[in-house]
């Protein structure tokens, strides 16, 4: 079974990372396999723009990236335990912000997800969101049936824990949850299930 | 697609001087009901001159969107070296009066996912504003509300807005030396705001400007520029589709020209704004004055396009496919 990648149109597109230089203010959102982009694109000669970048890192790479940004004078770099810590801290700072800033994810397709849904709350379109796609293809689903949500799915068909119900993972996507839909993949013979494979990796 | 779909018979049922060269009128329905419709929204009221010329033009829409039957209200600037729609209204039209009018729609539309919204009005711009106010006012939303005008005697509902919106409201008299401060007014705002602009031009222009250079998105930035088409010299457009060739005239439009020929065109706007009217151009001998706000550098340099509803040619005739 293929995914179902042509048509979705809620389905969103990572197109990248560049600098908007018309912002006042960067905001990095990055996790695990984003930080080698990150240091790619925000190089430590980049002065002007170091002074006006916030960075929120997670992941096993954390910890050094923020000793060598606090090295290169950014305006701050915080190292987040966990991703829903990074969310978190991210909603607060959204919460009194300023327009003119510019958010940036760099991240596993879940983590954008997540990080998109919270921004999207305090009221950053996606559309205005610069985002890359690092790392794992692994997806955050929720079951239709029963609303639970699923994380790091990679496989094409994944049992809800919640009900139980084997779901398969469609293109389908919810912004406001920044996750995929989970639907019942045999409602018509339950005791028919496809191959599973690992298709999101 | 041409709002000639849905039209109503409405009947003038007030008219009251607002400002200097500024009317209010309410519009009823003499037969549907008036739907409900969002603020922002506008018609197109179709007026008959007394020299047998049809006028199409468009207004934002103000009063109450809720309880259409008192009607629906425009505010109408009577504009000189018009092609006579706003002095048509203004002179010829009296009270108990019967024009048609299309039914409402919205090329100026609030987002509602919007933290706060600031509102700026320059001069007659403050029409669809004030719908927009007066819909966030009663959502209890966050917005301020910028108004510049003239002078006071130029400027339409200064009391009534200022008593409905106390320190929400900050006005700008330009005989004053009193200007919007653009850049003071949106450096500062919260994340999630957004901007909704209607005035000339320049103002729009400016304020747009002054958005970017505070890093908002385009997403955030909202205009509604559209004005009614101005006259010119006439010239002949050639129809190729229907075979007709017709003269457009000193005070018309080319979209009128068009359909006082019996010809059927697509249109929303009337004002340039919503790109509805596109017409390919096979010929033209003269140059396209493109008037709209839709068509790009590069569409105008091909001169394979026109918006006909503001667009006129400086020469001789254009062969359009209608």
């Amino acid at each position: 079974m293929k995914p179902l990648f042509a048509g979705i149109k809620s389905r969103p597109l990572y197109t990248g990372v560049a600098i908007d230089h018309a912002a006042s203010h960067h905001i990095w959102a990055v996790e695990g396999g984003g930080v080698s982009k990150l240091r790619a694109i925000l190089t430590g000669d980049a002065t002007h723009l170091l002074a006006a970048s916030t960075i929120l890192v997670t992941g096993d790479q954390a910890a050094a990236t923020c000793e060598f940004y606090h090295q290169k004078q950014a305006d701050s770099c915080h190292h987040m335990q966990t991703v829903q810590n990074l969310v978190t801290r991210l909603a607060v700072m959204l919460s009194t912000a300023r327009m003119g800033l510019r958010l940036y994810v760099l991240g596993s397709e879940d983590f954008i997800g997540q990080v998109a849904a919270t921004a999207q709350r305090q009221g950053i379109d996606f559309d205005d969101m610069r985002t890359e796609q690092c790392g794992s293809l692994a997806r955050l689903v929720q079951c239709v049936h029963c609303k639970g949500m699923i994380d790091h799915v990679t496989t094409n068909i994944v049992p809800c824990p919640h009900c139980g119900i084997q779901l398969f993972v469609r293109d389908h996507y919810s912004r406001r949850l920044g996750a995929f839909q989970g639907v019942a993949v045999n409602a018509e013979d339950p005791s028919a299930i496809p191959t599973i494979e690992e298709i999101y990796k | 697609m041409s709002s000639l779909s849905a039209q109503f018979t409405v009947r003038v049922a007030a008219i009251t001087a607002v400002a200097a060269a500024i009317k209010r009128f309410r519009l009823v329905s003499v037969g549907e009901a008036l739907p409900p419709f969002s603020a922002g929204s506008h018609v197109t009221v179709t007026m008959k001159t007394p020299q047998g010329r049809t006028i199409r033009n468009s207004y934002s829409l103000m009063g109450n969107r809720h309880d259409t039957a008192q009607g629906y209200e425009i505010s109408v600037l009577r504009t000189q070296n018009s092609r006579g729609g706003s002095e048509f209204l203004h002179d010829a039209v009296k009270l108990g009066n019967e024009l048609t009018m299309s039914g409402p729609s919205n090329l100026f539309p609030l987002d509602r996912r919007g933290k706060k919204f600031v509102l700026l009005a320059g001069g007659i711009g403050i029409t669809p504003i004030m719908a927009m106010a007066d819909y966030l006012s009663e959502q209890n939303l966050a917005f301020e509300l910028h108004y510049g005008f003239r002078n006071r005697t130029h400027a339409a509902f200064v009391d009534e807005l200022a008593a409905r919106y106390g320190a929400r409201l900050v006005l700008y008299e330009q005989d004053q030396g009193k200007m919007l401060p653009m850049d003071d007014i949106l450096r500062h705002q919260k994340l999630g705001t957004h901007l909704y602009v209607c005035g000339p031009a320049a103002m729009i222009e400016s304020a747009l400007a002054a958005g970017r250079r505070a890093g908002w998105p385009e997403s955030s930035l909202h205009s509604e520029r559209f004005q009614a088409a101005a006259g010119g010299a006439p010239f002949q457009a050639i129809l190729t589709r229907s075979h007709q060739t017709i003269t457009v005239g000193e005070t018309q439009s080319l979209l009128e020209a068009v359909e006082e020929a019996g010809v059927s065109a697509p249109y929303l706007c009337r004002g340039g704004a919503c790109g509805q009217c596109e017409c390919r151009v096979s010929a033209v001998d003269g140059v396209i004055e493109h008037h709209d706000h839709v068509l790009s550098e590069s569409d105008r340099a091909q001169a394979q396009k026109i918006m006909i509803c503001v667009s006129r040619v400086k020469g001789k005739s254009i062969s359009l496919d209608l």
